[in-house]
């Protein structure tokens, strides 16, 4: 089992690695850092501009392959990840706004997980039931919308709450009302308040992904031998599903959720930008936008260790699930 | 239900009188289990489908009933009707009384009590049917616990070690915290026999319990269902499409067709007397050991009728020779023979059949031999040969950095030789390497070791243009004719396929394809449609078809009809024959059902852990095996005769066989051999140490060293 | 399950040619089309696909105005009979807007689903048939694309795109959407490896191309057909993400995304704006995606059963 988790460790750590180092490779290829000098008035001149770069280690001028040797070098020795265009570092860009980015992706991925799951097993119990029509539809419909849109939704939805009680009861622009004064406790609600929609956002979209690949998940038990024999040995149906079905059917979970992370770190960042935080997913297109290699490097390489970590969690309680695989 | 786990051991009488709770039953019947007019229809999209049209039967305490009929017959539907575990959807009419109380229309949690203490089952796959994710001991355990609820968790694993230890599983102990993928087919359906036995039930039923098996396993696995029988007392209903299964167990036997009862009666009268014509016929139509090789099988034309589109009538009569014009209008009932209290048959004519009026042994014409006129002539030159051939894998272990750790042996070393016209035919158990050796003959490449002739030329020296050239003389046929045939090509094109590789024009492709069809008894008009519009049988001909359209001189065929009903069998047998003879045709027969190489082989080779251990011609293996494996194989296969099966005593070899990992040093059977336990220490040193070589015993090559003391295992 | 065996429907199978009585046999084809018939899900979603397609294309006839057309007495009306979806702030009439935009972003999905199902099918049987190194290769290939969200490789490759027409939006989508349907495709081969048909024409001598092509290809098609039309949905979706943040379609192009991104701010204010573009997005992806799981329902002979 061991080893079976440290190959897929390795793996996913090579991936990731591989991942990053691309991100790098292409973010110089196409992105211009020196665009954004030319265009101001007055102009800088060529030596300032390549000053400038050099110091960011972004001049197009020197070869890809000595800019990633640098930036490698500098992760090494000095666990840099470079400057950002506004002359901050990465890292501390990063250590910023990464808190806001997990906050929600923990809680949000916990809650969808959650009640995808239990949605899913309902489903599938329940099959062209109306509940289980009531579930698919449902989910059908938030799979169909893209994720600005559900934010956008739940901000007009709030809105009308809002003013239908006369009192900001939920607050949705940004992570925190900026300038409250009160005690922890004052704070601690304020950003429990903003957390609201776009977790709920998140969590909706999850659950819904989660709970169709669940109920096909669970479908393909409710047909197999094994709850036959379970049954046949006094168990009810109910029963024989629940501690025979269920603990089956979450084994390709576990692969599915590592695949479909990456959905849900897209869609992470697209909440958050939505709602006005500033987390590392506003980072990446800023990033972009503003041609900032270093960052867009920072965020990428964020994602690729979410990444890693989920992967790798996953491995692990697929391994704890199916003892097939525990050599 | 009772708050003492009685102990299983035999001398405990108080088993069979244990006193039952619950109301108190209402002894109306005198029947353990009485099934009275039982009807499950499935709704379908394209119409409903009565899988079971009226079935009535009995089980007494403490008897052995055997259900037989082939697939499709409705015998599985009609026992998940009486545990209750039918689809919601099916609707069910009839009644079934256990004990004299109705089960019928009650609920889950009424029938879940009942479950596992008063009836049980043994499912067919052992594989399927344990949770892969809970221990045997756990889900022994829960059997247990289900139905007692005072029995502690500590108490339960103990009563599932000492289970364990009954179905004859060694180590329980340690065996019950192995999980289900770590056991063998074998002993996972022991495994499923110490649940169904866990809480002393008066019913188990057997629901095709050793189809997946191989033939000594079932016979190991047979031997401990009547050891449970025996222990618990109870009443077992047998389900299976093998006469031979149920011949020397049971007591009395029903036969299903198409939904129905329609033969019951005393194991001796069914076997012996038979008096519906399908029963004569199926009878008929199987190669059976003592009579296979010298008579023609008598094939059983047709197949069950499709029971969504059921024309009225007796079902059987359109595959019936002695059917009349009302056995086509009216459905005969299921009559008592007149003088047989217990036998009774749905035929209209069966007073006919049983006062002997009608010849039971005529009904059925014998085919007719190809005629000397058509026999091809044949030259004897050797077509095949194979010499020392070596396969060997790899065995890797480790995640991180694979290293590897041993060897499995698939193959090691086999030499036989095929000549043109014969038969060769390959018998052992699954995983004895029979179907890695077709593998590597039909790769045509260089093996690993050894040499591999075809007509003569060694296949490893040959160019890629001359081996494609050289693929017109060897064809195959596969086991699974659905899986052989692609479901999405036209017949025509895939009976073409192998034309095209050599470049036959379209033209004489479409007239060849004809003329083969034609040859193995297909309309040629039908080579414009797909595979799912025929029937199995009909498939396999297809596949038979394919094989012969490059005129080749060698066919392999990889258990050519193991996966066709037994009444199919026959037909599909004896075109090979025809085929063989019309043609020249030498085979490579590959199978585990020794009836069947008995049938058709001239030469036979039996395999056993990548090496053959016997050949030579059928007749002598067949009626005097020299070798202790193949002696065993041959008395594990039930004979489908109530008489013999009760009179022979069989060899049951112990334990599963090895894996093909271990080094075994001497000689790789004396790890199971019954032989090598009866012979002095000198002996066994020599097995022990000394790999024994093939040599000529009363006319077959034997690789034993002990072999002249074969007569001490009977 | 053995219970099903049971049952002679599972047997597709006809009686003997010979002596036919009944029903002609019931292909596979036809059996997915009655199944498909059965399926509210599957009725529901074709009309819907159906009527929005009709939608974006006559749609424009009875409307009065034009997509470029401003009208300057009317400037951020909210829904009239003169103006069915209200208009912006500059007086553009929305329900021509969403037309058009709809056009867009539908020629993008129709076009994209199939040809990410193609690369897929490719890729998934050579991977799948050819085994060994190519597969561990272009698994890892897939694995390695699958690590980081496409959605920021689309955003780093914008600059390129933006520079480019729309058209090659579709070839970027398609890109980057065929990697999960790949490894679904290339496990389905790999089963399909080990089937006694496909071994049958290796044993023959046929070559690998031909086997793929004639043998593998058709037998995952049910699956690719699938993919296709969940594709359509999952294109659509990406594109209006992309444009929504400015990254996809380009003015004077207009898309969905666009549109809706242009409505954004008045969301709350002015939701017909919002609400409109997104209602009829939402409307085209549910469609593709319920026809789509239909269809999955279908080809999977276990699924509609009632299994308990």
């Amino acid at each position: 089992m061991i080893g079976f988790i440290v190959k897929r460790f390795i793996n996913y750590a090579i991936l990731s690695a591989i991942a990053t180092l691309s991100a790098y490779v292409l973010a110089s290829l196409i992105l211009n850092p020196a665009g954004r000098y030319l265009g101001r008035n007055p102009r800088p001149s060529d030596e300032t501009i390549n000053a400038i770069l050099n110091g960011l280690g972004v001049n197009p001028n020197t070869p890809v392959v000595a800019r990633l040797w640098t930036w490698l070098v500098n992760l090494v020795t000095h666990g840099s990840l470079g400057d950002t265009i506004h002359n901050t570092s990465v890292i501390s860009e990063m250590a910023a706004r990464a808190g806001t980015s997990l906050r929600l992706l923990i809680l949000g991925t916990i809650i969808a997980a959650i009640f995808g799951v239990v949605l899913g097993v309902w489903g599938a119990v329940r099959q062209y039931k109306a509940s289980d029509q009531v579930i698919s539809y449902a989910s059908f419909t938030i799979l169909a919308m893209p994720s600005f849109v559900i934010g956008i939704l739940l901000m007009i939805m709030a809105t009308g709450l809002n003013n239908i009680l006369g009192m900001q009861l939920i607050s949705f622009t940004g992570e925190y009302t900026a300038g409250l004064d009160g005690g922890w406790w004052t704070l601690f609600l304020d950003r429990a308040a903003h957390l609201l929609l776009p977790t709920i956002s998140l969590a909706l979209m999850g659950a819904a992904g989660y709970s169709r690949y669940q109920r096909s998940a669970m479908l393909d038990v409710l047909s197999a031998d094994y709850i036959r024999t379970a049954r046949s040995k006094g168990r009810t149906r109910g029963s024989a599903l629940v501690r025979h079905g269920v603990r089956v059917a979450l084994i390709p979970m576990s692969t599915y959720f590592a695949y479909s992370f990456a959905t849900v770190l897209a869609g992470a960042a697209v909440t958050e930008l939505v709602f006005s935080w500033h987390g590392m997913g506003e980072m990446l297109v800023q990033a972009i936008t503003e041609s900032d290699i270093n960052a867009f490097t920072g965020a990428i390489l964020f994602n690729a260790i979410l990444v890693l970590i989920a992967g790798t969690l996953s491995d692990v309680v697929y391994a704890a699930l199916d003892p097939r695989v525990r050599v | 239900m009772t708050n003492s786990a009685p102990s299983l051991d035999s001398a405990s009488p108080r088993l069979r009188t244990r006193p039952r709770h619950g109301d108190t039953p209402s002894n109306t019947s005198e029947h353990l289990l009485e099934v009275r007019d039982l009807r499950v229809t499935f709704p379908q999209p394209g119409g409903a489908v009565t899988a079971v049209r009226g079935v009535n039967y009995h089980v007494d305490k403490g008897e052995f009933l055997g259900i037989v009929g082939e697939s499709g017959s409705g015998k599985s539907v009609s026992s998940l009707a009486v545990m209750g575990l039918l689809p919601s959807s099916a609707q069910i009419s009839g009644d079934i009384l256990f004990e004299g109380r109705s089960l019928l229309g009650r609920s889950d949690r009424e029938l879940s009590k009942l479950r596992g203490e008063g009836i049980s089952i043994i499912f067919q796959d052992p594989l399927s049917a344990l949770t892969p994710v809970y221990t045997i001991g756990t889900q022994i355990a829960e059997a247990l616990q289900l139905h007692d609820r005072n029995l502690s968790k500590l108490a339960a694993n103990a009563r599932a070690v000492e289970l364990l230890k009954v179905v004859g599983i060694p180590n329980p102990e340690r065996r019950a915290q192995a999980f289900p993928h770590e056991f063998s087919g074998g002993m996972r359906q022991r495994a499923m026999i110490a649940i169904a036995i866990a809480n002393n039930p008066r019913l188990i039923i057997a629901d095709e319990p050793t189809t997946a098996l191989d033939v000594t396993i079932q016979a190991q696995i047979l031997e401990v269902l009547q050891k449970a029988k025996d222990l618990t007392g109870a009443a077992v209903v047998l389900i299976t499409h093998d006469l031979g299964v149920v011949a020397g167990n049971a007591d009395r036997i029903a036969v299903m067709y198409a939904g129905r009862i329609v033969e019951t009666g005393t194991v001796d009268e069914v076997f012996h007397a038979p008096s519906m014509p399908y029963t004569i016929g199926l009878l008929r139509s199987m190669p059976n050991l003592a009579t296979a090789g010298h008579t023609r099988l008598v094939p059983l034309e047709g197949r069950p009728p499709m029971l969504s589109n059921l024309a009225p009538g007796c079902p059987f009569a359109p595959r019936c020779p002695i059917a009349i014009d009302a056995c086509r209008t009216t459905e005969p009932p299921l009559t008592p023979i007149s003088g047989k209290p217990l036998n009774a048959s749905a035929c209209l004519r069966v007073d006919e059949i049983a006062s002997g009026k009608l010849n039971r042994t005529g009904i059925y014409p014998v085919p007719e031999p190809v005629a000397l006129e058509e026999r091809a002539e044949i030259v004897p030159e050797s077509v095949l040969g194979v010499e020392g051939l070596v396969r060997h894998f790899p065995l890797t272990k480790g995640s991180v950095f694979k290293h590897t750790i041993g060897t499995v042996r698939a193959v090691d070393g086999i030499s036989f030789d095929i000549r043109s016209g014969q038969t060769l035919g390959l018998v052992g158990e699954s995983g004895c390497g029979k179907s890695t050796t077709i593998m590597e003959i039909l790769e045509l490449a260089k093996p690993q070791s050894g040499q591999i002739m075809v007509n003569g030329r060694d296949v490893a020296a040959m160019s890629t243009k001359e081996r494609r050239a050289l693929r017109r003389d060897i064809q195959v046929v596969f086991q699974d004719p659905m899986a052989s045939l692609d479901p999405r090509l036209p017949v025509q094109d895939i009976v073409a396929e192998p034309l095209t590789v050599h470049g036959v024009p379209a033209r004489e492709r479409l007239q060849k394809v004809r003329d083969v069809l034609d040859l193995v008894g297909l309309d040629p008009s039908m080579a414009s449609r797909y595979p799912h519009e025929f029937s199995g049988g009909q498939r396999q001909r297809i596949g038979i078809a394919r094989a012969l359209v490059t005129d080749p001189k060698i066919v392999v065929l990889d258990e050519p009809v193991s996966a066709l009903d037994v009444s199919i069998q026959a037909g599909v047998i004896n075109l090979l024959e025809d085929l063989q003879e019309k043609l020249g045709l030498s085979y490579l027969f590959v199978a585990h059902d020794l009836a069947v190489v008995r049938q058709i082989a001239d030469n036979v080779a039996v395999m056993y852990l990548g090496r053959i251990v016997e050949s030579g011609p059928a007749e002598d293996i067949f009626n005097d095996p020299q070798h202790p494996y193949t002696r065993a194989l041959l008395s594990a296969v039930p004979v489908p005769d109530p008489s013999v099966e009760r009179t022979r005593r069989r060899i049951i070899l112990e334990g599963d066989l090895p894996s093909p990992t271990e080094d075994i040093t001497g000689c790789n059977f004396r790890t199971r051999c019954p032989l090598y336990q009866l012979m002095d220490a000198a002996a066994q040193e020599q097995c022990r140490t000394a790999d024994p070589e093939r040599r000529i015993v009363k006319g077959s090559s034997v690789a034993c060293h002990h072999a002249e003391h074969i007569g001490l295992m009977s | 399950m053995s219970m099903l065996e049971e049952m002679p429907i599972a047997d597709t199978s006809a009686g003997e040619p010979a002596t036919v009585t009944g029903r002609k046999p019931v292909s596979r084809f036809r059996l997915v089309v009655s199944r498909l018939r059965g399926t509210p899900r599957f009725w529901v979603g074709l009309v819907g696909l159906v009527a929005v397609i009709l939608w974006a294309a006559f749609g424009l006839i009875p409307n009065a105005w034009n997509a470029t057309d401003l009208d300057v007495y009317n400037m951020g009306s909210s829904p009239t009979g003169l103006h069915w979806f209200g208009t912006s702030d500059i007086g553009e009439d929305i329900y021509a807007q969403t037309i058009v935009g709809l056009r867009k972003s539908l020629v993008i999905g129709l076009l994209v689903g199939p040809l990410a199902a193609i690369i897929a099918g490719v890729v998934g049987a050579v991977a799948g048939y050819l085994g060994g190194w190519w597969d561990r290769i272009i698994i890892w290939f897939i694995d390695l694309l699958l690590v980081l969200p496409s959605l920021f490789l689309f955003i780093l490759l914008s600059p390129i795109f933006k520079s480019l027409s729309w058209v090659a939006l579709i070839f970027l989508l398609a890109g980057f959407g065929w990697m999960i349907m790949a490894r679904v495709i290339r496990a389905q081969t790999m089963s399909l490896r080990d089937r006694d048909f496909i071994k049958a024409a290796r044993f023959m001598g046929v070559d690998t191309w031909t086997i793929i092509r004639r043998h593998v290809l058709p037998n995952v098609s049910s699956l690719l057909i699938i993919d296709a039309t969940l594709g359509v949905g999952g294109a659509i979706l990406s594109e209006t993400t992309l444009s929504f943040f400015g990254f996809g379609i380009q003015a004077p192009d207009v898309s969905l995304g666009t549109l809706l991104a242009a409505g954004q701010g008045a969301a709350a204010t002015r939701p017909w704006l919002f609400i409109f573009p997104a209602a009829i997005l939402v409307f085209t992806v549910l469609s593709a995606s319920l026809v789509g799981d239909a269809l999955r329902d279908a080809v999977d002979p276990t699924s509609g059963v009632n299994r308990d």
